[in-house]
This record gives structure tokens, C-alpha cells and sequence, in this order.
């Protein structure tokens, strides 16, 4: 699989849906493509993260550690973006991300995006954008819970 | 060192000096002849005066008896000679006159190369001794002088002397003995014309000294502003972090500017009042004739002189001013070369000097036994400040011994004087009775090591500078072949002649015996286990793993890493990462190399088959064509320069992702643009030679698993195999040595160990691939006992200008393991762990201490707390020892450690 596959996964991506897809080549071309076994672990609880991980294809569980043993809260798969709370800000990692089958991601590391982010402001924008939607619908979700 | 050159010259080349003015007198008879003989030729051989007619005879080479005339009455002959015709007279003349010829030239040949050799061994001594000198200054003088124009004063200041030295005594005889002669006939040929031109001579003689004297006195400030100027210029170098970081360039530029502005205005100023002098010395010896030619013709007019006398004074005048203007050169070089010996001279009078019997190499060594005693001990620096104030201790040399307290305290002096660096200013210290002040250098060097804060690191290799700590005297004399003895005996004296050292560098000198091993194979085990002591093995088992071998010299080794390579298959299965390693196959394109890798299959050894040098090679471009690769390549090219210039279009030039990722530079962008436009309106099939030649160069870097550009197909990969093998039938063919072929069944000597045990590449885009490989590789090497063989490849590593290839704290950890090599009996360390981290440094002190159970360590620490450690804390505050004793003790009961620890 090559760029231009990469590329058509980053564009589903809610995070990089807008951006110009000649800038989300050159991200994909300058990131590096990371294959994990099933077992292997992607990310760990309480590690520093300097990377955010698109899952190109296969599956991943998100597993938060508790007193008696991992607990799974989640999983993710194709097109679905890993960390990236961690490449925007510098807290540890919230979740352990275990691959579940073979997992292809892109691995986009903190670097790449803030370079990309100040050489392409638009990006930083559409960023910003997905971001406050987010922050909107979890406002509702607050509202709607009380 | 002797102030006075020509005294200094005279002492160290009598005998010499004496040798060539004996040959330069022997000359002179034979010169007088050569002058005098074409007058002979012309007047007798060729005008044939004396002849009567052509058949007359004359008598040639008669030899009469020496003062013959006087004792007999009548002139009796040793030899009565040939009678020869004019003909015959003429070449039995003209052929002496070769004869001559030839016998001044030999002369001259002998005479000079005589003085050259003379001047050069001076030299040499010279620069000996002065190099000797710094060898043996204390670190007090040391700390005044710096290494830039230290160095320029033995390499180019001196080096004029050479040119000197061999004229020094010579000339002044040879030349004087001339311009008296010609002076003694003057005066004897009229009194009054011979004292005009003495009184003239004289004036010359004196006055123009006498204003040279100032033009002496600018070549010293010039020698002087010179020689700063080297000093500053390295100070310019050495800081050029802190010129960058403090914007200071400017300033700099300013400061260069107005040193050479001042070496300019002397050097002009030297230049205006040399060619002063030279015009009025000029103008004197002008004067003379001017004095012979009136006065004389005046004396001649009125009859107080015949005429013939008149000519011959004027005549034997014209023969005075070359020797006099030679003298007055000489007398100039002579000056210049005094002040440039002087100048140099003063720089190493200093009598903070050690007495040579203190470095004699073979002072017996007996090992240091007893207690460290310390009496009363003061040490005052330049500026009388007591750094160290009334200090005493004693401790058993075997014991591990801390010394603690702020960075005023006189801790790291105690250390310097503990190891002869520097003297105490008052009081006593002494090894096991002995007054360490007074004891050789080889006591101190051999059985003490030290470590310091910032420790100097040689620019060789690992190994060399681990063994540096062990070259004190040759061990053993170096053996020649019988060929080259007679080279190495010549050299041998002639260092001799020259007073210089009579060791010989070629020997042994490394004393393997007192780091505990016999060769140089336990030599290296003995290095390697410094090095864990100081935990850098895993270093330099990574530098090993990056190094090269010659498989031709350790074929051993060669053979085991070729095994290694099979076993890292084996052990990569059984952790289940076989795939993280694609293997070299001749018959398979590997994507996670390059496609110059791919086409080449092998390392290349001469710069032609280097990445960037593969599609200008013609033997590359043969075997693309024949396997109907070009085309494709070009097309590839195409797609590369299509991706880079759409992707890379709107970064700035200079943006770090053209340096990362680009195939492409920021400057050639443009004109790739065009080319492609050229491209898309033509087929790339239409395009010229240069453009498809540049395309051609872009997918060699390619490589399909790290940059994703979707370019290798089967078909392309079937053709690069074929292509392959064209490249190795036509290397095989025409360049054997050009490249190293991948083969699995032999070592390849071109390319890093780590690559012959992985024998292929480390899968792209594998999570902890590295990692994994990496482990996995330490452990095949480790069962199959290779690890030392790779460390000892990594002792071959080398460290750069002053250790600048390794970072701080390799640097110091390499200090300390040369101290502990040589096994001393006390080692001492001054706060040589300050650069690291307090982790690093903690398990440094414990297995140090470890290694050093039952043998003395004196520790300065920079760090209180970490006393706790050792068996002996000593407690020092503003030079003065607070209190001692064990550190659980001190630290409930004291009060200075406490307080220590806590500041920490």
C-alpha cells in the first residue's frame, strides 16, 4: 500500500477531512509507517506520548489499567486516529492501546505536526475547528447528563 | 637556557664551526688561482705573449723551490715543468682552468652542505630543548603560557636560526679577514687616502648599528604583536561557542582589525627605515671613490703619489666593499636572530622547572607502601590567597579515602599535590616517609593514577589512549630487518649529534606486564574490563559493532561472525522476528534497501559504484541498458521528481524537511519543475540526454519500503536482478577490487560487523524491530562468546580531536579506566565524575570502589553525600579540614558534612 492510499485514509479522518490533500501528502511522505504485531502494544498508560497513530488497517483495543488488571473500554480500527491529545499537549499516555491483529498505522510524531501546523496555517485552523466541535458536543453531552 | 646565542652556538658546534672554516681556508688558494688564470690564458695562450714565432716552446706547471732565490742565490726547480707550444699552451691552460672550476664548485658543495647539516642539527637541538622544557615545567608555569604561540615560537620563530647558525662564525672570519687585507694594502699603498677610507669605514661600521638599533628593537614588537596574534586567533577558535552564543563576531572582527592595524604601522615603519639605512649606507660607500678619485688625483697631480699606486688603491678599494657590505649583512642577520633567540629564550627561563633526573626512564620503581601523611599543609596561589591552609592527615595507602567540601574548600588542591602536580607552599607530604616533593616522576606516573575534572583525550583510538598510561620507558629494543638497520642507526646518531632523546619511538613501549598481561590479546581483556569498571563496555561494544574488521587478519573472527550470522536466523525464528530482518538474496529485490543497494548487491569500495556516483558509472549504465532497465529507471525518475515537486512546492528553501526527505535540493526545484513540464508536453521518452540523465540519478536513494512511492513492480524487480548480475559479470570483469559482493558464505570486508552478522536490512515500519534485532544480535554474540571480539573492535574506535567523538562523560569515563589500567597504588580522582549524572556517577563510584578493594583510592568529590561509600571522610572548608572520621559518624555527629549534604 502506498502513499496515495495513505493519503485517501487520512482524508476520512474528521481531524483531516478539509485539509488540502497535496499538505496531507507531504505528512504522510514524511511519517513513518509503523506495523504491530497482535499483543503488541502501540501505546502504554503513563508513558510519554510524542506521537499519534492513524490506523490504516487491523484493530486495537484501548485498555485502562485498574487495580485488578487491564479493563478494555474501547476498541478502534481502520481510519480511527490514536494519541493525538498527546501530540498537542504534553500529558501522559491515558490509555494502553494493544493491537488485537496485525495494525498498520501512520505514525505522525509531534515534530511533524507542529511543523506542519506552522508551515500550513490553514491546518492549524481546520484543527482548531474539529477540535471545538468536539468541545461543543461534549457540552451538550454535560448539558443533556444533568 | 643558555641567554646568549652566539655563545649557545659556539658551545654545541665547536668542533663543527672549526671543520668548515679549516675547508673554507684550504679553498681560498684555489679560488686566488681561479681569478688569476684567465689573465694567463689570455695574455700567454691566446695573445702568445713570451712565443717568438710558431714553433717557440714555453715551460708550463715548473714548480720552483719556495724561497729559493733567497737561500741559493739562484731559483732552483722541485718540478722543471713541460715545454709545450702556444697551441698546446693554451690547452694545457683552459683545461686547468676547468680543472679549477670543478675544484671550486666541490668546495662550495662541501662547504655548504657542511653548514646546512650544521645549522639543521642546531635547530633541531634547539627545538628539543625547548620542547624538553615544556615537558618538564610545573603546571604553574604551564598555566601562564599559551599553547598557540608556545607552539609558534618552536615551530616558526626559531626557524630562521637554522639559516644562520651555519654562517655564524664563518663569515665574520672569512669576510673580515678579506676586508683587512684589502684595508693593510691601502694603508700601505698611501697613508692619508687609506685613513680617509678607514675613517669613512669606520662611521659606517658604527653609525649604521647605531640606527639599526631601533630597527631591532620594532623586529621584536613585530615578532611579538606576530605571536600574539597566533595566540589570539586560537583563542578565536577554542571559543568560538561563546562567540556565537554572545553575538561577539563583530567585536572580534574589531579587535583582529586593530592588532593587524598595529602590525602593519610597525611593519611599514621597519620597511621606511631599513631603506634609510640602505640609502645612506649606500651613499658612504659612494662617498669613497669620490674622496680617491679628488684627492688622490690631486695628490698624483702635485707628485705626493705615482700613478700606478693611485690605480691599484682605487682597484684594491673596488675589492673592499663587497666583503664590508656582506659583514654588515651578516652583522644585520646576526642582530635579527639574537632578538628572535632572545625573545624566545625569555619565554622558557622560568625556574618552575623540574630537574631532568626526575624524568630519568630508568629511575628503579619500587611500589608505594606505607601511609599518605600530610603535615601542616599550605598551598598559596599567584595571588597569595592560602587555598589550602595548615592541612594535615594521615591514612594507610591501601585505604579508600573521601575528600569533601564546596568548590572553596582546597579539595582539588589537596589532589594535585597529592599527585606531584603542584608543590605545597609550606608544610609536608609524604608517602610512606618519603617526601613526595622529591620523588621522580616515575614513582608518581607509575604507581599513581589520577583523573581530573576535564581529562585530555589523544586523537587516536580508544585502545591508544587506554594504553597511554602505560608508556613510560621502551620495553623492549625494536627489531630491523637487516636492510633498514643502517637507516635506523643514522638516525640514531644523528639524533645524538643533535643532544636529542636516544629512545627509540618505534620500540615497545606499552608495559603490558604492569596492566596484568603478557600479549596483546590479554592486553585488550585487561582494557575491556576497565572499561565495564567505568560502565562504557556497552559503548564500545556498539563502537565494535559499527567498526570493520580486516578479515585477512583475523580470519578467526571472520569465521565467527559468519557463524553468528547463521545463528541470528536461528534466534530471530525462535522469538518469532525472522521478518524483521530481509535478508540479501541474489535472486530477489530487497525493498527495505536501496535501489543502488539492489543493483549493486554489494558494498562498494571505490567512490564510482557510491550511491551518488552509480548512474554516471558506465558500467552501471551498460548492464541498465542491456537489461532494458533504463528506460524504466527514467520513468521512475520521472515519478520522484513529479511526488518532490508537487509535495515540496510550497515549503520555504532551507525548510529541514528538504534535508530529511527531499530527493530533491531546495535550489534545484525550479528547474525540475521545468523539466517536468518538458516531460508532460513530450513523453519522457522525448527527452534529451542531460534531462533523462538527471532523472536517471533520483531513484538510486529509492527505497520502496521507507518511502511508499509505489515504484517497484515484479517486472521492474526481475529486471533489476537481471541488471544485477550484468554489474557483477562486468565488476568481475574489468574492476575486481571496485566492490564487495553480498555473498552468505563469506565476510565482507567493506562493510561494518553489525552488517555482516544482520546480512540484509532491518525491516522498515516494524514496531521495536531495532530493539528486538538488537537484542537479539547482543545475545547470539554473547553465547557464542564474540562479544569480547567486537569489543576489541571498538577499542579500534577513534575519539577525534581532544575526544570530540565522544560525549563528556565517555570522555572522563575514559580517564578514569586509563588510571586504572596501569594498576597504580593509589588512585587518585579529582571530582573527574562532575559532567555526569547523579545515576551514572553513583554506580561509577561503587564499582570503582569494588574494583579497588585492597588498593588505595583518594576520591574528590563533588558531591557529599556520596562519602558514604568510603571508609575515610575527610572535611575540608576554606582550605582548613573541619573534622574526619566515618561517614555515619560524621553525619550524626559533625557538623560540616551535615551542613555539606544538605546543600547538595
Amino acid at each position: 500500500m502506498g502513499l496515495e492510499q495513505e493519503v485517501a485514509i487520512l482524508k476520512k479522518i474528521p481531524l483531516f477531512a478539509r485539509i488540502d490533500p497535496t499538505k496531507l501528502k507531504l505528512m504522510a511522505f514524511a511519517s513513518e509507517r509503523m506495523i504491530f504485531k497482535p499483543g503488541q502494544a502501540v501505546c502504554r498508560q503513563g508513558d510519554v506520548g510524542d506521537s499519534a497513530f492513524i490506523i490504516i488497517d487491523g484493530e486495537a483495543d484501548i485498555l485502562i489499567e485498574s487495580d485488578g488488571g487491564p479493563i478494555k473500554v474501547a476498541s478502534v480500527g481502520r481510519n480511527d486516529i490514536i494519541g493525538e491529545i498527546a501530540i498537542l499537549l504534553d500529558v501522559p499516555r491515558t490509555a494502553t492501546v494493544q493491537a488485537t491483529s496485525d495494525l498498520q498505522t501512520l505514525k505522525i510524531t509531534k515534530d511533524l505536526f507542529f511543523r506542519m501546523v506552522t508551515d500550513f496555517p490553514e491546518m492549524g485552523v481546520e484543527i482548531m475547528r474539529v477540535l471545538a466541535h468536539r468541545l461543543d458536543a461534549t457540552n451538550a453531552q454535560l448539558r443533556a447528563a444533568r | 637556557m643558555e641567554p646568549n646565542l652566539l655563545r649557545y652556538i659556539w658551545r654545541n658546534s665547536r668542533a663543527e664551526q672549526i671543520r668548515i672554516l679549516f675547508l673554507v681556508i684550504v679553498s681560498l688558494p684555489f679560488y686566488y688561482i681561479s681569478l688569476n688564470l684567465p689573465k694567463d690564458i689570455v695574455n700567454r695562450g691566446i695573445q702568445g705573449r713570451g712565443f717568438d714565432g710558431p714553433m717557440d716552446t714555453e715551460t708550463f706547471g715548473a714548480i720552483p723551490v719556495p724561497f729559493s732565490e733567497r737561500i741559493f742565490g739562484e731559483s732552483r726547480m722541485l718540478f722543471e715543468g713541460f715545454s709545450l707550444e702556444q697551441w698546446q699552451l693554451l690547452m694545457a691552460l683552459s683545461l686547468t682552468f676547468l680543472g679549477l672550476v670543478c675544484v671550486n664548485g666541490l668546495f662550495k658543495l662541501v662547504v655548504n652542505t657542511a653548514k646546512g647539516r650544521l645549522g639543521e642539527r642546531m635547530l633541531r637541538r634547539l627545538r628539543y630543548e625547548l620542547a624538553d622544557h615544556l615537558l618538564r615545567f610545573r603546571q604553574s608555569q604551564l598555566k601562564r603560557m599559551k599553547s598557540a604561540e608556545v607552539a609558534t615560537m618552536v615551530k616558526d620563530e626559531v626557524e630562521p636560526l637554522g639559516g644562520f647558525i651555519g654562517d655564524a662564525f664563518v663569515t665574520p672570519v672569512f669576510l673580515g679577514g678579506q676586508a683587512m687585507t684589502a684595508m693593510a694594502f691601502i694603508l700601505v699603498q698611501s697613508l692619508p687616502l687609506g685613513l680617509v677610507a678607514l675613517a669613512i669605514l669606520v662611521v659606517q661600521a658604527v653609525l649604521i648599528p647605531k640606527l639599526r638599533v631601533k630597527l631591532l628593537l620594532l623586529g621584536k614588537e613585530r615578532q611579538l604583536t606576530a605571536r600574539q596574534l597566533a595566540g589570539r586567533i586560537s583563542e578565536m577558535m577554542d571559543g568560538s561557542v561563546e562567540v556565537h552564543t554572545n553575538d561577539t563576531s563583530n567585536f572580534e572582527r574589531a579587535e583582529l582589525t586593530s592588532r593587524l592595524g598595529k602590525i602593519f604601522e610597525i611593519r611599514f615603519e621597519i620597511y621606511k627605515r631599513k631603506f634609510a639605512i640602505k640609502f645612506l649606507n649606500n651613499f658612504l660607500s659612494q662617498v669613497t671613490p669620490f674622496v680617491f678619485y679628488a684627492g688622490g688625483g690631486l695628490l698624483a697631480i702635485y707628485g705626493y703619489m705615482d700613478i700606478g699606486a693611485l690605480v691599484a688603491v682605487i682597484a684594491a678599494y673596488k675589492d673592499l666593499p663587497g666583503p664590508v657590505r656582506d659583514l654588515i649583512n651578516w652583522e644585520q642577520q646576526r642582530q635579527d636572530v639574537r632578538i628572535k633567540y632572545e625573545q624566545v629564550i625569555e619565554q622558557f627561563q622560568s625556574t618552575d622547572i623540574m630537574e631532568p633526573a626526575l624524568q630519568d626512564p630508568d629511575v628503579p620503581v619500587a611500589p608505594l607502601e606505607g601511609n599518605i601523611s600530610a603535615n601542616s599543609l599550605v598551598y598559596t596561589d599567584e595571588n597569595g590567597d592560602r587555598l589550602v591552609d595548615g592541612v594535615s592527615f594521615e591514612f594507610p595507602l591501601d585505604s579508600h579515602v573521601a575528600l569533601v567540601g564546596d568548590a572553596s574548600s582546597g579539595k582539588d588542591q589537596v589532589a594535585l599535590m597529592l599527585v606531584g602536580l603542584v608543590a605545597p607552599t609550606a608544610g609536608h607530604l609524604a608517602i610512606g616517609g618519603k617526601d613526595l616533593t622529591r620523588l621522580p616522576e616515575s614513582a608518581l606516573g607509575r604507581r599513581m593514577g589520577y583523573a581530573g575534572p576535564d581529562a585530555y583525550l589523544f586523537p587516536q583510538s580508544v585502545r591508544e589512549n587506554l594504553v597511554y598510561g602505560l608508556r613510560h620507558r621502551p620495553i623492549d629494543e625494536p627489531v630491523y630487518p637487516e636492510s633498514e638497520a643502517a637507516v635506523h642507526k643514522w638516525r640514531a646518531d644523528e639524533a645524538a649529534r643533535s643532544g636529542n632523546c636516544l629512545l627509540d619511538v618505534n620500540a615497545e613501549w606499552v608495559d603490558r606486564i604492569s596492566a596484568g598481561a603478557q600479549d596483546e590479546e590479554s592486553l585488550d581483556r585487561s582494557l575491556i574490563q576497565a572499561v565495564s569498571v567505568v560502565d562504557m563496555e556497552e559503548d564500545i561494544y556498539r563502537f565494535g559493532l559499527n567498526g570493520s574488521i580486516d578479515p585477512e587478519q583475523r580470519p578467526g573472527v571472520a569465521q565467527d561472525l559468519l557463524r553468528a550470522r547463521v545463528a541470528l536466523t536461528e534466534r530471530l525464528r525462535e522469538v518469532g522476528a525472522d521478518s524483521f530482518v530481509v535478508r540479501f538474496d541474489a535472486d530477489k529485490y530487497n525493498p527495505n534497501a536501496t535501489m543502488a543497494e539492489n543493483l549493486l548487491f554489494g558494498t562498494p569500495k571505490s567512490a564510482d559504484f557510491d550511491v551518488d556516483a552509480m548512474a554516471d558509472n558506465p558500467i552501471v549504465l551498460r548492464a541498465l541498458d542491456e537489461a532494458e532497465l533504463m528506460d524504466d529507471l527514467v520513468q521512475k525518475g520521472f515519478t520522484i521528481a513529479q511526488t518532490m515537486v508537487e509535495l515540496f512546492a510550497d515549503l520555504p528553501p532551507g525548510h529541514p524537511f528538504f534535508e530529511q526527505f527531499s530527493f530533491i535540493d531546495a535550489d534545484d526545484l525550479p528547474e525540475f519543475r521545468q523539466l517536468i513540464q518538458r516531460a508532460e508536453a513530450r513523453g519522457v521518452a522525448g527527452l534529451g540526454d542531460d534531462d533523462r540523465r538527471r532523472l536517471l540519478r533520483l531513484p538510486f536513494r529509492y527505497i520502496e519500503a521507507r518511502h511508499r512511492l509505489d515504484l517497484i513492480d515484479e517486472t521492474l524487480e526481475r529486471e533489476v536482478v537481471t541488471a544485477r548480475k550484468l554489474i557483477a559479470a562486468a565488476v568481475e570483469r574489468e574492476c575486481p577490487d571496485a566492490v564487495e559482493f553480498f555473498d552468505p558464505a563469506s565476510y565482507n570486508a567493506a562493510a561494518s560487523m553489525m552488517d555482516n552478522i544482520l546480512f540484509g536490512r532491518l525491516v522498515f515500519g516494524q514496531a521495536e524491530a531495532q530493539e528486538t534485532v538488537g537484542r537479539a544480535v547482543t545475545e547470539v554474540l554473547r553465547e557464542m562468546d564474540l562479544r569480547e571480539a567486537v569489543c576489541r573492535v571498538g577499542l579500534d574506535f577513534q575519539v577525534g580531536v581532544g575526544g570530540k567523538r565522544l560525549n563528556a562523560t565517555q570522555r572522563q569515563k575514559l580517564a578514569i579506566a586509563r588510571a586504572l589500567i596501569k594498576r597504580p597504588d593509589v588512585l587518585v580522582i579529582n571530582e573527574a565524575t562532575a559532567v555526569m549524572d547523579g545515576a551514572t556517577r553513583a554506580r561509577l563510584i561503587h564499582t570503582v570502589l569494588g574494583y579497588r578493594e585492597g588498593a588505595g583510592v583518594v576520591w574528590v568529590l563533588e558531591r557529599a553525600a556520596m562519602a558514604d561509600r568510603f571508609d575515610d571522610v575527610i572535611v575540608l572548608r576554606q582550605g582548613r579540614l573541619m573534622e574526619r572520621g566515618k561517614y555515619d559518624d560524621l553525619a550524626r555527629d559533625g557538623t560540616t558534612l551535615p551542613q555539606l549534604v544538605d546543600a547538595d
